[in-house]
């Protein structure tokens, strides 16, 4: 396959950037799209330049680190699939890829494609975890935890962390990575008791880090490579309520 | 603090000033539709309404209260989301975002034009004079309200201009209705697509309700 | 030299007990001003770095991730061990410690092991109340599944995601210290150099992956958690950042390497199709509970489609040469024999190394559907790369490089031979053995992290002066300036090769020479073209850009001229040790029907080597393994 790829190139944060157009040639069907944008790269050090600098870890979809939005989808768009896990043999010869970093105030580019996502960090200091002690626990069966419960918590827990929520936002919002650890902690028993806290903090830290609002576009969830549902907003939002009547 | 502050308090605010104002559309609606009655319909409604005296301005401070709140948080949330997404995508596609919930700023501000519109046109009344309920009285010496709104809608331009304002309310209210429920926490991923349709479905109704009004005047099914 | 692994004598039962009481202490309000760089935030660096925080120790976590959620422990999907006996099923610690000090070959040690089982039971609790969302009944009690052979069902999950999970929990604890201001994180920042002064571990010298400053940190210990080194492989399922960096810096500065050779190669990865492959992906090992493995029979049978090759021309080798086990046969043994018929030329598919995994009998005797439901997210994600249905056509696979049994040599308080300097997780070489059984990784990361660390550091501490050397001593400022040589070195050679080119090089001699089966000519080999490779790294290797910004190639490069100096020590343990043990499988030392066969005699002890620069033979350490609780045994699968 021959592609043209329209790429984001930015040196650094002081940059102001610009797209850039490169040629990726035979490139095989079967590789991912990292492993193309990798034999990109190698083509242009042979030709003296600067290769594009990505970030990307373990390519096995779990990381969350390989963070580009592919054709204005955040990793490509395909149902439940990070950028690692997509490959060359779902575009068609002769394509025009447009590849861009995350893009959201919040997550400046370090450099072309790769950008700084500290701030989702600085969300979960704000609460996301419970203030257990090492070691000082209960049994881990003295909590009961049916079995519903469990897997709801679980379903929220599989965020990866990635960013692709924001990246695809219209408003740059972090709502759904929030609303995730929010969710999964407060639907737990162990987590329950500083859901209140939680909820209040880590929400007000939204705003501090740049973020934008959520106004239920739901483009989130489309984005998401894990599938994570928007019904943990709804979670998160009830359990605002809860703490504001508190 | 909370509310007026964080991100999801503000959000909140914006649900219950836009269910409560999604309750006057629908109330109002019902009142409109006595025009159907007739004369006698419209115009009595309209004089039990002014007898209720203070209340009516109470119910009209609460209104300009909830519709204040409700533009104030949608524009400064609107210029922070923009300025939370400084740069756009060169390529861009969507998914899940609709057009209605895109454009819930500009329908917004719209709407907003439209009731200072509609209520210098039918509160005021200053933009049609010689229509004017308060100097055209009934047969029984109540306001002619019927005459008021039938002739102001034999008008093309009139007509025109309501039935653009309803389209314009239809798709603020098609993701406005589900996006209530969402923030006060009250769908999940079994409940949204319905609550979504249903929506939809209620603004569509309320879209052929009130344009029914002008069309079936403009027609001349409904006339003096 | 004998090295001493400072193990308690006694009754194992109650070595860990006696040997937290004989440990000092740190007085509450003295543990602030003692400062602790934790490199690596996976498993072990985030759950030690947490601890340790929480204790009220002022604490630097460093990663090379953007975020210290991001540490390979994510990847690991199956679960997690523990002696839990919930299951009322027979469990208990003294079987945790039998099943894995017999699974590692009988080449770990004792006591180790023992406390890794003792406080097995402490990580569920402890994860349970982090909010790790575990797998539960229907009347709410956490759920059990069998794993790897054990025949008890002692493995807790998460899904497929538990090392996700665990991770996720351990990062959250370290976010809770975030908080509370006891621990800094430094990310994207890399390691370059340990630094020893007067032979004390006292900081580190590491470079700012974002502007390339080169950065100066010291501390009164140092704990390194930074994973293992199978990619010195190239392709294996290890992140593509995992690297033997950090450790084999240390190991310049004089911290032993142990038992390098020990690999481990997981027989169920899809296989690589073609040059453009950067990294292998596992799928989970349950899958040969129902697939059948074969090869055809005739070597111009393998370019056709598999269904058109009739049964009686195809060979089921695992079920031809171990009947009793068949399919189920353990990991190293799945894995050579899926070489053998790959080398005899019967392997199928791209470059035709891989074997059919065959699900048709499964499915004519349960049907599609039980099929779907036991192994629908594996059969969807092998779709995803390969593009192929696996019901309607065998599936490829062939084994990978996946764990590091070997590491830097510690103690029973996991310091190294470098008083100050702590290596825990994947990092030290201390529990797996020859042989790590599935579902032990985590525990062992998160034992050392949450349950060994915060006790056996405060030993060590309280022997030393708070801040008593700090970045302001010449020796940091001598590393920094050699870091900085290196850097402008590889920057100016300008030659014609890549990094990731020579990477490939060398991960194909090791692959070939030094993976599933070594043999004395192969090893050989592999050291007169490990040091050509090395040559031609410092000599034509072209890195791009410049060492002040983002440089990806530069992380690279750097990464590499490591695994080029330490694949050679990798190769010489191999060389040396001559028997077949775990995952070290030497073709000279097997029985006549190809099974491994240890050399209890010569070699029960670990070998630790102490590097002495490039072209210099390293010196070898050993520390005899004595085996007083559990009875040196032969493992037979047959």
């Amino acid at each position: 396959m021959n592609l043209t790829l329209n790429v984001w190139r930015q040196n650094g944060a002081g940059d102001k950037g610009r797209m850039e157009q490169y040629q990726a040639k035979n490139v095989s069907p079967d590789s991912s799209f990292l492993e193309m944008l990798d034999e990109v790269n190698e083509e242009l050090i042979r030709e003296g330049k600067e290769p594009i600098a990505f970030d990307h870890d373990c390519r096995e979809g779990i990381c969350g680190m390989c963070s580009q939005v592919i054709n204005g989808k955040p990793h490509g768009g395909q149902d439940r699939t990070t950028v690692c896990q997509l490959h060359m043999r779902s575009f068609k010869d002769g394509d025009a890829i447009f590849i861009e970093p995350w893009r959201a105030k919040a997550f400046p580019v370090l450099r072309d494609l790769a950008v700084d996502r500290n701030a989702l960090d600085r969300i979960m200091e704000a609460g996301g975890y419970t203030s257990c002690h090492t070691g000082g626990v209960a049994d881990g069966n003295a909590l009961l935890i049916g079995k519903p419960e469990a897997d709801y918590a679980m379903d929220a827990a599989e965020c990866i962390g990635c960013g692709a929520c924001v990246a695809g936002c219209l408003n740059s919002s972090a709502m759904l990575f929030t609303s995730a650890k929010v969710a999964q902690l407060a639907t737990l028993p162990q987590g329950k008791v500083e859901a209140a806290k939680r909820v209040k903090s880590m929400t007000a830290e939204l705003k501090a880090q740049g973020f934008g609002n959520c106004t239920n576009h739901y483009e989130c969830q489309a984005s998401c490579p894990k599938g994570i549902d928007v019904k943990f907003i709804a979670t998160l939002n009830r359990e605002y309520i809860k703490a504001l009547v508190k | 603090m909370q509310l007026t502050e964080n991100s999801v308090g503000r959000k909140l605010l914006m649900a219950v000033t836009g269910a409560l104002l999604l309750g006057f559309v629908i109330v109002h609606l019902l009142g409109n539709s006595s025009v159907f009655l007739g004369p006698d319909g419209i115009n009595s409604y309209a004089e039990n309404l002014h007898n209720l005296g203070p209340i009516v301005w109470v119910f009209r401070l609460v209104m300009l209260g909830l519709i204040v709140v409700h533009i104030w948080f949608g524009v400064s949330l609107t210029l922070e989301n923009s300025a939370a997404t400084p740069i756009g995508y060169a390529s861009q596609e969507y998914r899940r975002a609709t057009f209605s919930s895109r454009t819930m700023i500009y329908t917004g501000l719209a709407l907003l034009a439209f009731i200072i519109y509609h209520l210098l046109h039918f509160t005021v009344q200053i933009t049609d004079v010689e229509f004017a309920a308060r100097q055209n009285m009934d047969a029984i010496n109540r306001p002619d309200v019927f005459g008021m709104v039938v002739n102001g809608f034999k008008q093309t331009f009139t007509t025109v201009l309501y039935v653009v304002a309803m389209i314009v309310l239809f798709l603020h209210l098609s993701h406005g209705v589900q996006s209530i429920l969402q923030t006060v926490g009250l769908s999940n991923d079994k409940s949204l697509p319905v609550v979504t349709l249903a929506g939809k479905g209620l603004a569509f109704v309320l879209l052929l309700g009130y344009i029914s009004i002008p069309i079936l005047i403009i027609a001349g099914i409904v006339k003096i | 030299m004998i090295l001493d692994g400072k193990c308690p004598t006694g009754p194992i039962e109650t070595t860990w007990d006696r040997h937290r009481f004989e440990s000092k202490l740190v007085n509450p309000s003295n543990k602030r001003k003692f400062k602790i760089l934790c490199v690596g935030t996976g498993l072990a660096g985030g759950a030690a770095a947490a601890s340790l925080g929480e204790l009220g120790y002022n604490v630097h976590a460093f990663c090379y991730q953007d975020s210290a959620r991001r540490a390979h422990s994510i990847a690991a999907q199956g679960g997690i061990n523990a002696a839990k006996n919930y299951p009322n099923d027979g469990d208990s610690i003294y079987r945790l410690f039998y099943d894995t000090i017999k699974g590692g070959d009988f080449r770990a040690r004792e006591a180790d092991v023992w406390r890794l089982a003792q406080v097995s039971n402490n990580i569920i609790d402890q994860c349970v109340a982090q909010g790790v969302p575990f797998a539960r009944d229907y009347a709410g009690y956490l759920d059990n599944r069998s794993f790897g052979g054990a025949q008890v069902s002692r493995t807790f999950y998460a899904r497929g995601q538990t090392g996700q999970q665990l991770l996720l929990g351990a990062y959250s604890a370290l976010c809770r210290q975030v908080k509370a201001k006891t621990v800094t994180l430094h990310e994207r920042r890399e390691m370059l150099d340990l630094v020893v002064v007067d032979g004390v571990a006292k900081g580190i010298t590491c470079r700012n992956m974002v502007t390339g400053e080169i950065e100066s940190h010291w501390g009164d210990a140092v704990i390194l958690a930074t994973g293992g080194y199978v990619n010195v492989f190239y392709l294996s399922t290890n992140a593509m950042g995992c690297s033997v960096t950090a450790a084999w810096k240390a190991a310049r500065k004089g911290a032993y390497m142990a038992n390098p050779c020990y690999t481990q190669i997981h027989p169920t990865c899809i296989p690589q199709s073609g040059e453009h492959q950067s990294k292998l992906t596992l799928m989970s090992e349950s899958l040969r509970n129902d697939g059948r493995c074969w090869v055809p029979k005739k070597k111009e049978d393998c370019d056709k489609p598999a269904g058109s090759i009739p049964e009686e021309d195809r060979d089921y080798y695992l079920e031809r040469k171990y009947p009793s086990f068949g399919n189920l046969a353990p990991r190293d043994i799945a894995s050579r024999a899926a070489k053998e018929q790959c080398d005899d030329e019967r392997g199928v598919g791209p470059g035709k190394r891989g074997v059919y995994l065959d699900y048709q009998s499964a499915i004519d005797r349960v049907g599609e559907d039980t099929i779907r439901e036991r192994y629908g997210n594996l059969f969807e994600m092998y779709e995803k790369i390969t593009d192929e249905n696996a019901y309607k056509q065998p599936m490829r696979i062939y084994p990978a490089p996946h764990y590091a049994m070997g590491g830097l040599w510690v103690d029973y308080n996991c310091m190294s031979n470098v008083p100050g300097l702590f290596v825990l997780g994947e990092a030290n070489f201390s529990v797996h053995g020859a042989n790590r059984l599935g579902a032990s990784a985590l525990m062992q990361g998160l034992a050392d992290g949450y349950f060994v660390i915060p006790y056996t550091i405060a030993g060590y501490l309280a022997t030393v002066k708070p801040g008593e050397i700090t970045a302001e001593h010449p020796e940091f400022k001598k590393s920094a300036d050699e870091v900085k040589g290196t850097i402008d070195k590889m920057l100016s050679i300008n030659g014609k090769k890549t990094p990731a080119e020579l990477h490939r090089e060398l991960g194909k001699v090791m692959w070939e020479n030094v993976g599933m089966a070594r043999s004395d000519s192969s090893l050989k080999a592999a050291l007169k073209m490990i040091p050509e490779i090395r040559e031609e790294f410092w000599n034509n290797v072209k890195v791009t850009g410049k060492n002040g910004e983002f440089n990806q190639q530069l992380e690279n490069a750097g990464r590499l001229a490591d695994f080029l100096e330490f694949a050679e020590i990798l190769t010489k343990d191999a060389l040396n040790r001559e028997e077949s043990c775990g995952g070290h499988f030497r073709v000279e030392h097997q029985t006549d029907d190809g099974e491994a066969m240890r050399n209890d005699e010569d070699f029960c002890y670990v070998a630790a080597w102490e590097f002495k620069g490039n072209g210099v033979e390293p010196e070898m350490h050993k520390e005899p393994l004595k085996f007083e609780n559990i009875k040196l045994a032969v493992r037979s699968y047959k």
